[in-house]
C-alpha cells in the first residue's frame, strides 16, 4: 500500500532545530561572540559588508555566526535584511583623495608625496603555520609610526593626470541608477558595472580578472594605486543647506594604469580601472579594477574577440553570487514532475527507434 | 483646522491599497468589467477612485501628468503629499496621466512605450460622470465572449489598440467605481 | 501575526514598483515586464518571483494556496505557505476550489480555475528563447521584431532527429498571438489549461522579470502543421484514485523496481478519493487514514 509522503512542515522544525545544534557545536567550548568575530574575523566580516552592500560590521559579524562561517549564507542574511531597511538619503560621493590611509602602495613609482606605507599585510609573510597561535598566542604590539597617518596623500594618478598622460574621466552630477532599485538594462553604464562588481563574488571577480592576465582579453594594469583606510561619508542635507558627516566607513580602493594605444584622434595615452570594496580586501579592489578596465573595451574602440572578461551581459549577470548560489543550489528541490515529463518522452523515443531499427532489419 | 492636503489618505497603507490594487488588477484584466475601489478621500474634482487608484499605484518613481481642473493645488499638494510624485507638464514624462477625456485627448503624446520596452507607457485615468457596462462592446483578452462599456470615444481606443504591442491603458473612473481598457482590448459600436 | 514586517512583507514602494510591472503585464500577454526584484529572504531560483508577484497580490481576506510539483506539502510549498501565514497572516488551504490565490511550482491544477482565482507561477527562466540565444540583448530585439524563426528551427530539428519535438516540459507557447512566451516549466500536459477563466501572473525574481496571461487569452502551443502539439501523458489511471485524465508521477515502490502512478495533484487525488474513487493500488480514504 502506498501512502503518500507527509509531514514536511515537522521535517523542516526539525532540520532547524538540528541546525541550531550544529551551529553552537559541542557546548563544552565558549561560544563565540559576536565582538570575537567582528575583532578577530575581521577580513571575513569585511567581505560580507561588501557583497552584502551594507556597512555594518556588528551585523556582518552575526551573519557569519548564525551561517556558521558560511561566507555565501552571511552575505545573503546581510543582502535579505538590507533590502527591508527604509531610505533616508544617498551620500555624497566620498572623498577617498582624503582617506586616512592605514595602507597605500604604488608599483609604478618607486615613491611620490605620501609615501609608500606598507600597512597590515599578508604580502611578506612567510606562509608557514604559527603553532604559537594554536596555544592562544597572546598580544602582539606593533611599533607606533612615528609619520603622520594623517597627511594627505594625493592619488598617484593626479601626478600623472597633470601631464596629461592618463585619461581624465568625465565628470557628471546626473544621478546613477540604482542596481538595487532598477531592473538591469544592457548595455549598462559604467556607474551600473561598478555597482554590480563592488557587490560581485570576490572568487568570480579574482578568476575573471586572473583571465584578463593571461590573455582573455588582454590589457596590461599597473597598480598605480591601492590604498586602505577610513573615509568620511557625508550626507547633504536640504533643510541645513550643507552636508554633514555621518560616519567613517573602512574601504580598500585600487587604480590600475593600462595603455591605451590612442585612435585617430586621440594620442596613446594611459587609461584606468578602478576598484572599490568595503572594509580591507585587496584581492577583490584589484580584480575589480582588471574586469572594470576590461569591460571598457567599447568606449576605448578596443578589440573584443569574446573574451569572458570583456562580456558585460556574461559579467554582470554571473558576478552576484546570492543569485548564483540559489540558482545553482535550487536544482536540488523536486523536479520530479518534468523529471515524468522527460521519462515519458525518452520511453517514447526509444521504443519508436527500437521499432524503427526492427522493422528496418526486418525488411533487410 | 488641519492642512486638507495631509488627510484623505489611506487609514491603513498596505491593507487599503492591497485591497484597491486587487480591484484595478481585475478591473485591467477583465476589461469591462466596473469594481468599487475606496479608501482615499481627496479633494475636489478627484474622484474617490481616481483618488484611490493614485494612492495605490504612484510614488515618487511615477510622474503624473493632471489635466484641466484636476491641475489644481489642492490636488497638487494632497498627491505631492501622500505619494510623493512629482506632477509634470510636460506629456511625454508621464507615467500617468488624470483628467476627463476632454483634458486628456487628443492622446497621442502620451509615451507608448518603444518596441524594446512596450511597457514604458502611460496609464490614463478618464474620470467620468457615469459608468455603466453598456455602449461600446469590447472583445480580447480577458473577456469571455463580449463585454459592453460606457466609453467617451471609439476612434481614439481603436488607434490606440492598433498599436499594440504598443499603446496606453486606461482607467475609467466614476465615483468609487473603476473600469479598464489594456491595449488588448478590440472595440465595436 | 509577526508584527515586525509589513502586511506581506515587502514594504509599500516595492509593492508599487510590483504592482505596476503587474498592470503592464496584464496588459501586454505574454511580454516580460522588467523589474527590479528584492532579495526576499528565501535563496533565488526558490520562488521568489512567485512569492513577490503574491506578495503585491494578497489582500487580507484571501485564502492561499501553495503547491510544488502539484503537491500542498513539498517542502518548499509548505515554506512558502508558512511565509505568507506568518507575514500576511491570510487563511491557507490545500483545497482548490476554496483558494483565491495559489502560488505553484512547475503545474496547473486539475481542476478548473474559476474568474475568482489568480495563479501565481514561480519562474525560474522567463526567456523562452534563452537556451537558444543567451544574451538579453538579443532576445529582446527578437521579441520586439517578432522574430521567433529561432524557436522553429529548434523545433524543427527536433523533428528531424527524432520525428517529433523532444520538449516535454516548459514548452513554448504563443500568447494572444504576438508573444512568445515561457509557461515556466509545467509539463505540456498542462499548455492546454492555460487558457482558462483565471487570471495567471508570472514571477522570475533572480531574472527581474513579471509577465501575466489574462484570463480567456489565446495560448498557442508551437507546433507544425504536420506535426501538431500533443500534450502527452501517462497511460495508466491514478493508482489511489483512478483519475484518467490526470498527470502522474511515477513512484518506484520496491527494490525489484515495480512502480505505480498517482496524481501529482494531491488536492484532486483527495477530492476524488472522498468521493469514492478508488485505484488499483488504492483503499477507501478512510482505511488510509486509520
Amino acid at each position: 500500500m502506498y501512502v503518500a509522503v507527509k509531514g514536511g512542515e515537522k521535517a523542516i522544525d526539525n532540520a532547524h532545530a538540528w541546525l541550531g545544534e550544529m551551529r553552537r557545536g559541542d557546548t563544552e567550548v565558549a561560544e563565540l561572540t559576536v565582538a570575537q568575530i567582528r575583532n578577530q574575523m575581521a577580513l571575513a566580516v569585511d567581505r560580507v559588508m561588501a557583497e552584502g552592500s551594507l556597512f555594518d560590521p556588528d551585523l556582518a559579524a552575526l551573519a557569519i555566526k548564525q551561517s556558521r562561517g558560511d561566507l555565501i549564507e552571511a552575505i545573503f542574511l546581510i543582502r535579505a535584511y538590507r533590502t527591508t531597511l527604509p531610505r533616508f538619503g544617498a551620500s555624497a560621493p566620498i572623498k577617498t583623495e582624503n582617506m586616512a590611509c592605514m595602507r597605500r602602495i604604488s608599483a609604478t613609482f618607486k615613491d611620490a608625496p605620501g609615501g609608500q606605507v606598507l600597512g597590515p599585510t599578508f604580502d611578506y609573510t612567510h606562509r608557514l603555520l604559527d603553532f604559537k597561535l594554536a596555544a592562544e598566542g597572546g598580544v602582539e604590539t606593533a611599533p607606533k609610526s612615528e609619520a603622520d597617518t594623517d597627511e594627505f596623500k594625493p592619488h598617484i594618478t593626479s601626478f600623472l593626470n597633470q601631464e596629461g598622460l592618463i585619461q581624465q574621466e568625465p565628470t557628471s552630477d546626473a544621478r546613477p541608477s540604482d542596481l538595487t532599485r532598477e531592473p538591469m538594462e544592457l548595455p549598462a553604464s559604467r556607474a551600473l558595472r561598478l555597482q554590480a562588481l563592488a557587490r560581485g563574488d570576490e572568487g568570480f571577480l579574482l578568476g575573471m580578472g586572473y583571465s584578463t592576465q593571461r590573455g582573455y582579453g588582454r590589457n596590461h594594469a599597473f597598480v598605480g594605486e591601492l590604498r586602505i583606510g577610513d573615509v568620511a561619508v557625508e550626507l547633504d542635507i536640504p533643510e541645513l543647506g550643507f552636508a554633514i558627516e555621518i560616519a567613517d566607513i573602512e574601504v580598500s580602493e585600487c587604480e590600475t594604469v593600462n595603455q591605451f594605444a590612442g585612435s585617430k584622434t586621440e594620442p596613446p595615452q594611459f587609461t584606468r580601472g578602478y576598484g572599490l570594496v568595503f572594509g580591507q580586501s585587496e584581492r577583490k579592489a584589484i580584480s575589480m579594477a582588471l574586469v572594470d578596465r576590461a569591460l571598457r573595451w567599447k568606449e576605448l574602440g578596443e578589440d573584443n574577440p569574446g573574451t569572458p572578461a570583456q562580456d558585460e551581459e556574461f559579467v554582470l549577470y554571473h558576478c552576484d553570487n546570492i543569485q548564483a548560489t540559489g540558482f545553482v543550489e535550487h536544482i536540488k528541490l523536486p523536479h520530479y514532475v518534468d523529471f515524468q515529463a522527460e521519462l515519458e518522452l525518452v520511453r517514447t523515443l526509444r521504443k519508436e527507434a527500437t521499432e524503427a531499427n526492427a522493422a528496418k532489419e526486418a525488411a533487410q | 483646522m488641519q492642512n486638507p492636503s495631509v488627510t484623505g489618505g489611506f487609514l491603513d497603507a498596505a491593507r487599503d491599497s492591497a485591497i484597491a490594487f486587487r480591484a484595478a488588477l481585475d478591473a485591467m484584466a477583465r476589461p469591462g468589467k466596473i469594481s468599487e475601489v475606496s479608501g482615499a478621500v481627496p479633494p475636489a474634482p478627484l474622484s474617490v477612485a481616481a483618488g484611490t487608484l493614485l494612492l495605490t499605484l504612484c510614488d515618487p518613481e511615477t510622474p503624473v501628468w493632471l489635466g484641466g481642473a484636476f491641475a489644481n493645488d489642492a490636488v497638487v499638494a494632497w498627491l505631492r503629499f501622500h505619494t510623493g510624485a512629482s506632477v509634470v507638464s510636460n506629456r511625454k514624462e508621464a507615467m500617468f496621466a488624470l483628467g476627463t477625456w476632454v483634458d486628456l485627448f487628443p492622446i497621442h503624446d502620451f509615451p507608448i512605450g518603444t518596441p524594446e520596452y512596450p511597457d514604458r507607457s502611460a496609464t490614463l485615468i478618464v474620470e467620468r460622470k457615469t459608468l455603466d457596462a453598456a455602449g461600446i462592446t469590447l472583445t480580447g483578452p480577458g473577456i469571455k465572449t463580449t463585454a459592453a462599456l460606457s466609453l467617451p470615444d471609439i476612434e481614439a481606443f481603436q488607434n490606440n489598440a492598433g498599436l499594440f504591442p504598443l499603446g496606453l491603458d486606461f482607467f475609467f473612473t466614476s465615483g468609487s467605481r473603476v473600469a479598464a481598457l489594456p491595449r488588448t482590448t478590440k472595440l465595436e459600436s | 501575526m509577526s508584527t515586525e514586517y509589513n502586511f506581506a512583507y515587502l514594504d509599500e514602494q516595492t509593492k508599487r514598483m510590483i504592482r505596476r510591472a503587474l498592470l503592464k503585464g496584464v496588459a501586454i500577454p505574454g511580454y516580460q515586464v522588467p523589474f527590479a526584484s528584492r532579495e526576499m529572504p528565501m535563496p533565488y531560483g526558490w520562488g521568489t518571483g512567485g512569492v513577490q508577484v503574491t506578495a503585491a497580490c494578497l489582500k487580507p481576506d484571501d485564502t492561499l494556496k501553495v503547491i510544488d510539483q502539484g503537491a500542498d506539502d513539498t517542502t518548499n510549498a509548505v515554506s512558502i505557505r508558512k511565509f505568507f501565514e506568518k507575514t500576511a497572516a491570510v487563511a491557507v488551504s490545500e483545497k482548490t476550489e476554496e483558494s483565491t490565490v495559489i502560488q505553484t511550482r512547475h503545474r496547473i491544477p486539475e481542476q478548473d480555475l474559476t474568474e475568482d482565482q489568480i495563479l501565481v507561477y514561480q519562474v525560474p527562466i522567463p526567456e523562452p528563447l534563452r537556451f537558444l540565444e543567451p544574451r538579453e540583448t538579443e532576445t529582446r530585439k527578437m521579441h520586439a521584431l517578432e522574430e521567433y524563426g529561432l524557436m522553429h528551427v529548434k523545433l524543427y530539428e527536433d523533428i528531424a532527429r527524432h520525428g517529433r519535438i523532444a520538449t516535454s516540459y516548459a514548452y513554448p507557447v504563443k500568447v494572444e498571438g504576438r508573444y512568445v512566451m515561457d509557461p515556466s516549466p509545467i509539463p505540456k500536459f498542462d499548455n492546454p489549461k492555460m487558457e482558462m477563466a483565471a487570471l495567471q501572473l508570472f514571477g522570475a525574481g533572480r531574472e527581474q522579470r513579471i509577465y501575466a496571461v489574462p484570463p480567456y487569452t489565446k495560448v498557442v502551443s508551437l507546433d507544425f502543421e504536420d506535426h501538431p502539439f500533443e500534450k502527452g501523458g501517462a497511460p495508466q489511471a491514478c493508482g489511489l484514485c483512478d483519475a484518467h485524465d490526470a498527470y502522474l508521477d511515477e513512484v518506484i515502490m520496491d527494490d525489484a523496481g515495480t512502480r505505480m502512478f498517482v496524481c501529482s495533484d494531491t488536492d484532486y487525488c483527495r477530492m476524488r478519493r472522498e468521493a469514492g474513487h478508488i485505484g488499483e493500488m488504492g483503499v477507501p480514504l478512510a482505511e488510509d487514514a486509520a
